[in-house]
């Protein structure tokens, strides 16, 4: 019986990729489209106090002001005292809190007349200080008016009593902080929207590159104050997100206005300029941490204060709290950890507002983790790796300090077997260290909670709860199916994907299933894609409803075999009775008899073959060990990452090509925020990375081979077995990455991105 | 509005004449006026190489050139890579090594990959000559082994058929 599960079946989005023919937004021009330029602010912080719209109206079809359009706004809402709405206008109206944030929309017949305009719209500013140091925001003039210290959710998690206690007589306290740098996503495609008015549904209809329509739908119907059928959002072909496309953007939102008010089709491209300055960021982060370690190594209790530098407003749904809250609850990670105190605070700035970037936050617990374990072993003597699986959760269920019921996975066994698989390391860095470079290898160990469920996310308490999803398994005449989903992928392979889930159900060729996505009118209300959860929620509700599908064609396909259903199965495009050779009916057979000849079938065998069901799990728990193999030109302070191991398991691997390629990626985004990436900001609050010559994003001859093993505990929270892991390569690397430039220097860098000026400074004294 | 230039192309062995903006980018060109949206446009600044397509059989990024300047020239973009149905080897080995994900900068590597093949006309593969040669693009998706791996498949493939 051939099971699709677990086979490298190619993906079936390349064809159209590799010819040139995908549709991606911009590929859509419908006749008469007009194209919006945004005005945008050269000040961090300014109050506006005048627009002139005349000159750059003389040349546009249409020129607009917040007030033109009735200063609509974007609000997302944590449910929580601890926790300060603020509102997001679609365009700024009397003042401004991020360079480029936009003040005013030009629409003209082409994108080259629309900035011509654009250029023209006299804007008078009166510029005011900025707030743009995470550390001293605090001291800052307010970036919204009646926020004391510029913080926007504070939250103490876990507030263990015992931990003062633990803290003052424990054997080894290790006491430090750790940052890490504002980086971009950087999707290949940048954001993107065009929105058209249908007279014939009544609606807009907005193409839009995200992540997640529904949520796109409902941010731009409470932002306008229209039903949301009167809204329809498609997601085409996404060139990728990264969680910059699960927030809802202003400009998509204010395209959908100029549209529904002109009658005309509008469209808007980001450009890189804008994405890099406009857009949203991720992961500008400090800790300050105290760990207690026993004499033998054992974290005995944990205490954390978390800022995140959010900027300057809640990007909608989500709000700002995302990382703060991600780092509070998760920090201990793959850890047992007894006693556990965090602090998380968002901090307002003067910079553009941040969306939860690949990973949220974990890359960054995990290297205040692993750094910890590093540290401990240095003061205790004992070897990293022996510090680490002395606190490695090593029985499941586990229940964790922070309220998290961890299920079944390998810690342990992946941390042995990446020592094992680099084993050759250390002669490889003595062969280095003869070239006269300097070498090291560093370890990461990771748990991450992936498909958080309704149950999981509730805790947040978000206004908006994000968690379970829908999906809708249909058969059509000739024995094809097509599957919906609320999820939403761009460029994790998904049409493939979910097409093994459902094959395998029904016996059927992956080749005869279709998904379609990212369509508000064709799907069930759902969460799209983000957090790692499609496969494992999406995937897992595409399993359940194919599987009541089957049962179908198993009642049928009784009845026309004349045996119980019981001793049906299905493969390879039939029913077939189990032990029988040549008793079987085609899947084929059954479809056409349902649709065209159900006369022919018993009641209870008519109109059926679709069935719509949700999955909502709480949660999965993948896992992985990275170890990463550094050298340093002493020369020039340049790193290269020589080597690179994961070991991984994310349950049942539905494609493996997939899982690897979503390793693979991920870990060269990790890699970038270890050694090149940052979003530089100056006192003033004007960025220094508005291009890609500044803004470094790795090539082909910056990131290495990647070598990736596989361990595999099935869930027990999904339909297939599998764990999310669309993120566990960006949330490994930058830690083993780190970990290995400590290595090599003999230094104790805690801090992200490392860059060549540091390392210099730093290996004067180990050459 | 008013600095329009008459120029003829070929794209993919058909002939186009239109008229253009000066300051008009053979990308936009391609693109927006003659419907080859194949060819993607990723940074607007040289660096990501998304746009990249053959002139006159050089890789060039179509969004640092202007459409007059492509004025009689021949341009392949990536519509013009598969005969019919039948994908190219090194289309075919993309979607093997699964060298593409969201797909978005795909359309360039496969460009500047094929530049690069053809003037390597059937030497061995080298993994250090194709990585130095795919960093001029980025991709955010794959890691870049992928595509690594797919252009080291066919510049084998080519050598050993070449004898």
């Amino acid at each position: 019986m051939t099971r699709w599960i677990g086979a490298k079946v190619p993906r079936k989005e390349d064809g159209r990729m590799l010819r040139g023919r995908g549709r991606f937004v911009d590929d859509m021009r419908p006749p008469g489209t007009l194209h919006a330029a945004f005005v945008r602010s050269p000040h961090a912080s300014a109050t506006i106090t005048s627009i002139d719209l005349e000159e750059a109206a003389k040349t546009a079809v249409g020129a607009f002001t917040s007030a033109d359009l009735g200063d609509p706004f974007l609000l997302a809402v944590l449910e929580r005292d601890e926790f300060t709405p603020t509102r997001m206008p679609l365009l700024a109206g009397d003042r401004v809190r991020h360079v480029a944030e936009p003040v005013a929309v030009v629409v003209a017949d082409d994108p080259y007349a629309a900035e011509d305009a654009a250029e023209l719209v006299v804007v008078d500013w009166d510029p005011r200080a900025a707030v743009t140091d995470l550390r001293s925001a605090a001291d800052g003039p307010a970036v919204h008016s009646g926020l004391t210290d510029n913080c926007v959710v504070d939250l103490v998690m876990f507030d263990d009593e015992r931990l003062d206690e633990i803290l003052a007589t424990a054997p080894v306290v290790v006491e430090a902080e750790f940052d890490s740098g504002r980086v971009a996503a950087l999707p290949m495609e940048g954001r993107a929207c065009l929105a058209e008015w249908d007279d014939r549904d009544e609606q807009v209809v907005v193409h839009v590159s995200t992540q997640v329509p529904h949520q796109v739908r409902s941010g731009i119907a409470q932002a306008l104050g229209l039903p949301e059928r009167t809204i329809r959002v498609i997601a085409p072909d996404v060139g990728g997100g990264f969680g910059l496309k699960c927030v809802v953007g202003r400009e998509e939102v204010v395209v959908a206005a100029l549209a529904l008010r002109l009658r005309r089709p509008v469209k808007w491209i980001e450009d890189r300029q804008e994405n890099l300055t406009a857009a949203f960021h991720g992961h500008e982060q400090h800790y300050a941490v105290k760990a207690a370690f026993a004499a033998d190594g054992r974290i005995l209790g944990l205490a954390a204060d978390i800022r995140c530098d959010i900027g300057a407003y809640s990007a909608y749904p989500f709000t700002c709290a995302v990382e703060p809250l991600m780092a509070a609850t998760e920090l201990p990670g793959a850890y047992k950890v007894p006693a556990y105190r965090a602090r998380g605070r968002g901090v307002a700035t003067n910079k553009p507002p941040t969306a939860p970037y690949r990973g949220v936050s974990r890359p960054q617990i995990v290297l205040v983790m692993e750094r910890l374990m590093e540290k401990a072993a240095a003061v205790l003597r004992m070897d990293a790796l022996d510090v680490r699986r002395r606190n490695l959760i090593d029985k499941f269920p586990y229940a964790g300090v922070n309220a998290i019921s961890y299920d079944e996975g390998s810690y342990r066994e992946s941390l042995d077997l990446a020592e094992k698989k680099t084993s050759d390391w250390p002669a490889e860095c003595d062969r280095l260290r003869s070239r006269g470079l300097l070498a090291g290898i560093g370890f990461s160990c990771f748990s991450e909670r992936t498909a958080y469920g309704t149950p999981t996310m509730s805790q947040r308490r978000m206004r908006m709860t994000p968690g379970y999803d829908t999906a809708h398994v249909r058969m059509d005449p000739t024995g094809e199916v097509v599957v919906t989903t609320g999820t939403c992928g761009h460029g994790q392979g998904h049409e493939t994907t979910f097409a093994q889930i459902v094959a395998d159900q029904l016996g059927i060729d992956p080749g005869q299933v279709r998904l379609r996505q990212g369509d508000t009118d064709l799907t069930s209300y759902g969460w799209g894609t983000f957090g790692s959860r499609s496969i494992v929620i999406g995937g897992g509700a595409a399993g359940k409803a194919a599987g009541v599908v089957a049962s179908q064609l198993r009642r049928i396909a009784a009845f026309l075999l004349e045996v119980s259903e019981t001793d049906v199965e299905l493969s390879e495009g039939a029913a077939r009775v189990r032990g029988v050779p040549g008793a079987e009916v085609s899947v084929a057979e059954m479809a056409r008899l349902v649709h065209f000849q159900a006369h022919q079938l018993p009641d209870d065998c008519r109109y059926a073959l679709e069935a719509r069901q949700s999955a909502d799990p709480p949660g999965t728990f993948s896992n992985a060990t990275h170890a990463a193999l550094v050298s340093i030109d002493p020369g020039t302070g340049g790193v290269r990452v020589e080597r690179y191991v994961v070991v991984e398991d994310c349950g049942v691997v539905i494609n493996p090509l997939v899982v690897d390629g979503q390793v693979r990626g991920g870990v060269a985004q990790g890699i970038a925020a270890a050694l090149y990436e940052q979003l530089v900001y100056d006192a003033d609050g004007q960025p220094a990375t508005a291009s890609l010559m500044d803004y470094l994003a790795p090539t082909a001859a910056e990131i290495p081979p990647i070598q990736i093993f596989h361990l595999e505990t099935p869930s027990q929270h999904s339909e297939t077995g599998a764990k999310g892991m669309g993120e566990g390569g960006t949330i490994g690397a930058p830690a083993a990455v780190l970990n290995a430039i400590n290595d090599a220097l003999g230094s104790d860098f805690d801090h992200i991105p490392v860059l060549p000026h540091q390392v210099l400074a730093s290996s004067g004294g180990n050459r | 509005m008013t600095d329009m230039q008459l120029i003829s192309l070929t794209v993919n062995g058909d002939e186009h004449t239109l008229a253009v903006e000066s300051r008009r980018t053979l990308v936009d060109v391609l693109r927006h006026d003659l419907g080859y949206t194949g060819t993607h446009v990723g940074c607007e600044h040289g660096i990501c190489g998304a746009c990249t397509v053959l002139l006159d059989g050089q890789p060039v990024r179509a969004c640092l050139i202007f459409g007059v300047q492509a004025d009689g020239c021949e341009v392949r973009t990536v519509e013009g890579l598969a005969d019919g149905d039948e994908l190219s080897d090194l289309q075919q080995a993309f979607s093997r090594c699964h060298a593409l994900q969201c797909g978005f900068c795909t359309p360039g590597f496969l460009m500047l990959a094929e530049a690069y093949l053809a003037e390597k006309d059937g030497r061995p593969a080298d993994e250090a000559e194709v990585r130095e040669v795919v960093a001029a693009n980025l991709c955010r998706c794959t890691g870049y082994q992928g595509i690594v791996e797919a252009v080291c498949s066919v510049a084998a493939d080519r050598a050993k058929a070449s004898g």
